[in-house]
């Protein structure tokens, strides 16, 4: 690949570090390309071409020439740098098989097959989709390609969070398909939920033919101006030419820089033309360069800052684990001896058992997390934004600190917190440099000493641990269930969860010890990601043991995926957390409304249905599951759709019930944890308050002042 | 609050504008104008966008207008080191005894005529928000039938331009 050159650099009169361009190539998507498809064709027929476009006359014709072509010495034309065409800004990835007789340089397909081979040479090896009528021509080609396979989802939305648990184990885009209007549509809350986690996602749409667009045609939507604001960027394709080259600018844009979510649009009548096909495709991103090497005058000072505090925190967001830089985190953790917080998507990115991880900081983090960043001297923010959930209050955040901010996104920098020293790059390349630079401080004799600071933090962590409280009623603990599917499942298994209180138990009490291993809809918060997540998760990482941890409302949302698993093999397991009601609101309106359960009772049966309608099958309050009507029956539901379905109800079985869980491994399970429906989840900062009003269980404060 | 301009060089494509127009809207960004249109590169065009906001707000208008993949470079141009022009058509009733003093008016604010009609004259100004806001004030007492402005189009002073660095990294691909 050649250097990515440079662009344009922002002009006088633009503060802060905005620099946009000078970085390196981006991360090496054709070696990983290349070693994708090498896997790929292990045990496989060997690729060949898609299939060429449907028979007419004139493309037989063209069909004809192209294959008497020898094939290689035909892709001469692509082969060197030399032979680039002039006014190739950036190259793609050279991933095209030589030996593949069927797509010399112009060999001419449709559309549609050109977008298949594209998917095929970037090393897409699963996309998540269902058909419909706008990307009709897509699903044909597709069905005869030897190395993508396609799963096909049961709605669309789920096919978008799997995307995102595939690349979140696997680091690589991943890759889900729709159709025009209310396929498109159903896209857009997990295209929003990658946007916010900024998870690498392609989605590719079919739209309605062109001539079509704008006329209120059947299924249409404008889906690239729908999802403009939750997408890293998006394409709409109204001509076959175009289709290849886009579809490899949509994953160089996901995955470089700071990741997240791109849509390629495709007109029908695009994917139906004859093109063609040339690859590698030369770019044209003449405004996109993402900086990933710090400027080093920014690094000098952070470490001049680092080896000056006495109270430094280190905040680790998701952005660490984006950029793969957990094995420097440690390095640099334990160099300097600086405690660490990692946020709800940085669990697993610095290991929870390490004794310098105080937890989780935020609204439901740790009082050691959230009291290291209210008293420290320097925070220094690697791959983090200062996420209300994390800062509370802003103008009462860590009134003391000053704050070295690190992170791929210049926009991030200083948008919440200002920052005292930005730094702008890839973090992997941020710690690195940093490490180098405090070890040169350290030479030169400037070493502050932690010891009290760190007796400081051993206090509050002591004294006001991660905790629970058994149910007094003998009903199940939900994070007695949660703790022990962790201890069980261990560090090597993947855990998804949704949103709320199971998330929240789910990241406090699961040991993270490694990256890739956590997913959950942090930015978002969309209830229903965890099934087609752990679905997508288990395809990308089909040895890991992937636990869904689920509440029983969002599970409902989604669940739908299961049919999805059990037809094509994917055995997740999943665990839902039924409390019968919508927990964490519930917990708020506990907290907050005095105690109105407005509408979060998924278990009630409505008082006027009850008595009024006394017919046979109006749901009845059962008193063996606790005044209930367990509706749905979550075990019934399972086996409906062809997966174990296993329930939990006390707290001796659990242990057994999640052993049985774990030896089913040829079809999914779900197992229903039929929980205590009043727990809640501490310690607590109440949604816009300051973090110094941390709650560590109702109505209890912790002592800031309190020593060992 | 400052009023700020801003240059910014985007690529010719379809949707740019509503991504840029976009942005503002729902980052709560307020624009004063805006003023697009093609450059003398066919494949750039330049919108002039005046925002008003202080310091910091337009710091991270810029970073997230940076992060639009279609925008080139963005620049600040300071109005004492740049010129500021905006059009402006108005149309004044002007009968018989009254022309000759509109008239007079669109002299002394060197603007021109560029319609007249029985009742009426159409007037061409340009300038700065400042000129333009006095033109209308005296304008005003003979009766303003309508009324159209454009966007502010500005542009650096000196002999620099900020297209060239923009289309560095094709030209240098290209070598």
């Amino acid at each position: 690949m050649t250097d990515q050159t440079t662009a344009a650099t922002p002009g006088p009169g633009l503060a802060g570090p905005s620099r946009k361009g000078g970085g390196p190539s981006p991360r090496d998507l054709a070696a990983r390309a290349a070693s994708r498809e090498a896997a790929a064709h292990q045990g496989t027929a060997v690729p060949s071409a898609p299939s060429p476009a449907p028979p007419d006359p004139a493309q037989s014709a063209d069909r004809g020439a192209t294959g008497s072509r020898p094939p290689g010495p035909a892709q001469g034309d692509q082969g060197g740098p030399g032979g680039r065409p002039a006014g190739a800004a950036q190259p793609a990835e050279p991933a095209a098989r030589p030996g593949d007789p069927g797509l010399a340089a112009g060999t001419r397909m449709t559309g549609a097959s050109a977008l298949v081979a594209a998917l095929e040479r970037l090393g897409v090896d699963v996309v998540f989709g269902i058909p419909g009528g706008a990307i009709l021509p897509l699903y044909d080609p597709l069905f005869d390609s030897p190395s993508v396979r396609h799963i096909l989802v049961r709605h669309e939305q789920g096919a978008g969070h799997a995307a995102a648990g595939y690349a979140q184990v696997t680091g690589r885009p991943g890759v889900c398909m729709a159709t025009s209007g209310p396929g498109a549509t159903n896209l857009v809350t997990p295209l929003a939920d990658a946007y916010m986690d900024s998870v690498p996602v392609v989605a590719i749409t079919g739209q309605v033919p062109s001539s079509l667009i704008g006329t209120d045609g059947f299924q249409e939507a404008d889906i690239s101006g729908i999802t403009l604001p939750v997408t890293k960027h998006n394409f709409l394709v109204t001509d076959a030419g175009d289709i290849a080259r886009t579809v490899a600018e949509a994953f160089h844009v996901a995955s470089t820089g700071r990741p997240g979510p791109v849509l390629v649009d495709v007109a029908k009548d695009a994917l139906q033309a004859t093109t063609e096909f040339r690859w590698p495709p030369t770019f044209d991103l003449p405004g996109y360069h993402p900086v990933t090497r710090p400027h080093s005058r920014q690094v000098r000072e952070a470490a001049r800052l680092i080896a000056e505090a006495s109270r430094p925190v280190l905040y680790v967001g998701g952005g660490v684990l984006k950029a793969g830089a957990s094995p420097a985190l440690l390095d640099l953790a334990e160099l300097t001896g600086i405690p660490v917080v990692t946020t709800l998507m940085a669990r697993g990115g610095f290991p929870s058992s390490h004794r310098q991880n105080l937890g989780m900081p935020g609204m439901h983090g740790t009082v050691a997390a959230v009291g290291a960043l209210q008293k420290s001297d320097l925070i220094v923010a690697l791959g983090a934004r200062f996420d209300d959930r994390v800062t509370g209050k802003l103008d009462s955040f860590a009134p003391g600190a000053a704050v070295v901010h690190a992170d791929i996104d210049p926009a991030e920098i200083s948008k919440n917190r200002r920052a005292d020293v930005p730094i702008v790059g890839d973090c992997r390349e941020v710690i690195t440099e940093l490490i180098a630079a405090i070890s040169a401080e350290y030479q030169a004799g400037q070493r502050p000493d932690l010891a009290a600071w760190w007796s400081q933090l051993d206090a509050w962590r002591s004294t006001y641990p991660l905790g629970y409280d058994q149910p007094a009623d003998g009903s199940l603990a939900p994070q007695y269930v949660i703790e022990r599917i962790g201890e069980i499942a261990g560090p090597d298994g993947v855990y998804v969860a949704g949103v709320g209180q199971h998330q929240m138990w789910a990241a406090q009490f699961i040991g993270h010890e490694r990256p890739g291993h956590w997913l959950n809809s942090g930015g978002l918060g969309t209830m229903g990601y965890a099934v087609p997540a752990a679905m997508g998760a288990k395809v990308g990482s089909p040895a890991a043991c992937v636990w869904a941890i689920d509440g029983d409302g969002c599970f409902q949302m989604t669940n739908q995926e299961l049919a999805t698993c059990a037809v094509e093999g994917i055995p997740v397991k999943i665990a839902i957390i039924n409390n019968g009601n919508l927990g964490m609101v519930r917990q708020w309106q506990t907290l907050f409304y005095n105690e109105r359960y407005s509408n979060t009772d998924l278990d009630k049966v409505a008082q006027t249905y009850d008595e009024a309608l006394s017919r046979e099958h109006a749901p009845r309050r059962d008193p063996a599951a606790g005044g209930g009507t367990r509706i749905p029956d979550f075990v019934k539901l399972a086996e409906a759709y062809g997966c174990a379905g296993l329930r939990c109800e006390d707290t001796a079985s659990v242990d057994a019930v999640i052993g049985e869980a774990m030896k089913i491994n040829d079809r999914p399970v779900v197992v229903d944890f039929i929980v205590h429906r009043d727990a809640m989840v501490w310690p607590m900062v109440a949604a816009g308050t300051s973090n110094d009003d941390i709650v560590v269980a109702r109505n209890m404060a912790p002592d800031w002042d309190v020593t060992e | 609050m400052n009023r700020h301009t801003l240059s910014v060089l985007v690529e010719n494509k379809p949707g740019v504008l509503v991504r840029i127009a976009g942005l503002f809207s729902r980052r709560g960004f307020n624009i004063g104008s805006l003023a697009v249109g093609p450059t003398e590169h066919p494949e750039i065009s330049r919108m002039t966008i005046v925002v008003d906001c202080a310091d910091h707000p337009l710091e991270q208008v810029t970073k997230q207008l940076n992060k639009l993949i279609n925008v080139l470079k963005i620049v600040e141009l300071e109005p004492a080191a740049s010129v500021q022009r905006e059009l402006l058509l108005i149309k004044v009733r002007a009968d018989l005894e009254s022309r000759s003093r509109v008239l007079e008016t669109v002299t002394l604010f060197r603007a021109k005529v560029v319609d007249v009609a029985q009742d009426a004259v159409t007037v061409e100004a340009t300038g700065n928000r400042d000129k333009l806001d006095a033109l209308i004030r005296v304008l005003e007492p003979f009766g303003i039938k309508e009324l159209v402005q454009s966007g502010m189009v500005a542009l650096g002073r000196g002999g620099r331009s900020i297209t060239d660095r923009a289309l560095r990294p094709v030209d240098r691909a290209a070598q």
